[in-house]
């Protein structure tokens, strides 16, 4: 374990803006921060960076514990949303602006950046100053600035969220490369979920200041524990069940009878519950001999390129089913009564959020 | 021409009159020296004129003081404001506003009552001293110009992060101020700059009093017993503010081609 936050709490007068937040991470190891707006990630972060004050809780590196630090004596490095590199200074100087703080000797200095700017594939740029530079090579530079002096852990608050869609790809393709190489523990912050699920080895999934689940991006997207982590990452159906038989899992779903692998502890018949079922785990008019199957009829049908989505009503409940476009196949007609099914495995049980 | 564009054209006309003409006339007077005739020879006695040199010399070395001392004074000042201080701004502008209202007279005997010889700090009792006290004053009656010149150049860029990026770089606050902070706000300091020095140089109340051999009282001591000189002078002092003005428009605009992010 090199990184331990214990107990860490944020309030703004009566207002709470980060509860009771408990991780540990090892060396290396790439977390994320995903929420919506306002969840409490980048108070988060801001606290281990130093420009938050912790209002109980403590930040632990190693053996250090930097909770009352100055955030120039942290050695923590920090990518900005907006970059914020030095509009006085050119690429280069940017980049060597901490070792310069630190003294390092010019030697040393010349070589870091040089080998920064490789790093970050720009070396022929460094006599540019920034606003001559696509936002895409501002937030490597940005990058290359915050890893120069050697940090022990890496900021980065939603670095492409002000870029644009594909050069997000390509960029966060890139970050998750370099901190490979360099093997620096990281901390990301995104509301974007496609971001976290692709470049994290766990995620943390906030929302209204509290952790609502901490896992691998398998976890979190298989195995959501809450209703808000099951809706807020990947799209989602949520069934409303009524109780036939707890134990066993025997639920009814718009009177028709399903069945829950995990089965429902504790649950009595006649309760209602939150089932939660991924849209590409559902199949249309296909055999599903010990599986479950639903009877209902097509909504609607949305081409969206690559994907058909497909939205089937029972009666109360409906779902949305994504399915590969086959061009050699027609589009199902509105109003059409179909069966879908689905593994028993593949319902989750959703949880009320933890207080 | 529409209606609406000939009343601009008019009002525009009729404004640029109003300034021109008395420099005009102030300009056609000063070149009458010698009867007959329109030369420059009452802009060569002022130029040649070895009290002129001196006075223009003090003045312009007390600018320049002024200018050091109104940076180093406004410049931390409007950067923590803004940074830390956000609800005080109100109370710092209406402070820098004072100026503006209280004339510079009263500044000068308040001076004089505070640091005259019998003080305990008798400032007034040497010519370093009083040096010192006309720089801080006016110091004092640039605050107005110079601070929201600074005002505006810290509006123009984002403090915050720009600060928060040095700080996690492992950077003090001289180290930001000076190497972050003053650089990207450079032209407008310059702005302030040249403010003060427009006013320094002309100004006569604080000189006067203080009995100090600056441009001030010169250009009132040539215009009580001289016809044309003064007039020449009257140029030259408006070429000078002119030049200012016309320097911090082309700083301004070497800055919009090179606009910082």
């Amino acid at each position: 374990m090199f990184l331990e936050i214990s107990n860490l709490r944020k309030t703004f007068g009566t207002y709470t803006a980060v509860q009771h937040f408990d991780m540990k991470i090892d060396r290396g190891e790439f977390i994320s921060f995903l929420g919506p707006s306002g969840c409490g990630k980048t108070t988060t972060l801001r606290m281990m960076a130093g420009f938050e004050t912790p209002t109980e809780g403590m930040i632990r590196i190693g053996n250090r514990d930097i909770t009352g630090l100055r955030p120039n004596q942290r050695k923590i490095g920090m990518v900005f949303q907006s970059y914020a590199l030095f509009p006085n200074m050119t690429v280069a100087d940017n980049v060597a602006f901490g070792l310069k703080v630190a003294r390092r000797p010019g030697a040393e200095i010349a070589q870091r950046v040089e080998e920064m700017l490789k790093l970050i594939g720009l070396p022929q740029l460094g006599n540019r100053y920034p606003f001559q530079l696509s936002g895409g090579q501002q937030q490597r530079v940005a990058l290359a600035r915050a890893l120069a002096p050697k940090p022990q852990v890496l900021l980065l608050d939603e670095p492409l969220s002000a870029l644009d869609a594909k050069i997000r790809v390509s960029l966060r393709e890139e970050i998750r490369a370099v901190q490979r190489e360099l093997g620096i523990t990281t901390i990301y912050v995104t509301h974007d979920q496609e971001e976290a699920l692709s470049m994290s080895d766990r995620i943390v999934v906030m929302n209204e200041g509290r952790v609502e689940q901490i896992g691998t991006p398998f976890e979190i997207y298989n195995l959501p524990r809450t209703r808000f982590v099951a809706s807020f990452v990947g799209t989602l159906n949520i069934l409303q069940a009524r109780v036939l038989d707890g134990p066993a899992g025997r639920v009814a779903v718009d009177d028709q009878e399903i069945v829950v692998a995990t089965g429902l502890s504790g649950a009595r018949p006649g309760e209602t519950c939150s089932l939660a079922l991924r849209p590409e785990a559902i199949r249309i008019d296909q055999p599903a001999p010990s599986g479950n199957r639903l009877q209902g009829s097509i909504e609607e049908v949305s081409f969206l390129g690559s994907v058909v989505r497909v939205r089937v009503r029972f009666d109360r409940n409906s779902v949305s089913i994504d399915t590969f476009n086959n061009p050699g196949l027609t589009l199902p007609e509105r109003g059409r009564p179909v069966t879908i099914s689905f593994a028993r495995d593949d319902l989750v049980v959703l949880q009320q959020a933890p207080g | 021409m529409n209606r609406s564009r000939l009343g601009a054209w008019l009002s525009f006309a009729i404004g640029a009159l109003y300034f021109l003409v008395p420099l005009i006339a102030t300009m056609e007077f000063a070149m009458r020296i010698r009867r007959g005739q329109y030369t420059f020879d009452a802009f060569q006695i002022v130029l040649t004129d070895a009290r002129f040199q001196a006075t223009f010399t003090y003045s312009t070395v007390v600018a320049l003081a002024t200018i050091a001392v109104g940076t180093l004074l406004v410049v931390p000042t409007a950067y923590w404001v803004r940074l830390r201080l956000p609800h005080l701004r109100p109370v710092v502008e209406f402070i820098t506003l004072l100026p503006l209202v209280i004339p510079a007279i009263v500044i000068v005997f308040g001076y004089l009552r505070m640091y005259n010889s019998s003080s305990l700090v008798p400032l007034t009792d040497t010519d370093l001293g009083t040096d010192i006290l006309l720089t801080f004053g006016y110091a004092t009656l640039a605050l107005p110009y110079m601070y929201r010149s600074v005002d505006a150049g810290l509006q123009a860029i984002d403090i915050h992060t720009l600060t928060e990026a040095a700080e996690n770089l492992g950077a003090r606050w001289p180290t930001i101020l000076f190497r972050i902070i003053l650089p990207n706000i450079r032209v407008a300091v310059l702005s302030g700059a040249l403010l003060t020095f427009a006013i320094v140089i002309g100004e006569f109340t604080l000189a006067s009093l203080l009995n100090r051999p600056a441009f001030g009282p010169y250009l009132q001591l040539i215009g009580a017993n001289r016809a044309y000189e003064p007039a020449a002078l009257a140029i030259i002092a408006f070429a000078i503010t002119w030049a200012c003005m016309g320097l911090i428009q082309l700083f301004a605009r070497q800055t919009q081609t090179a606009p910082a992010r």
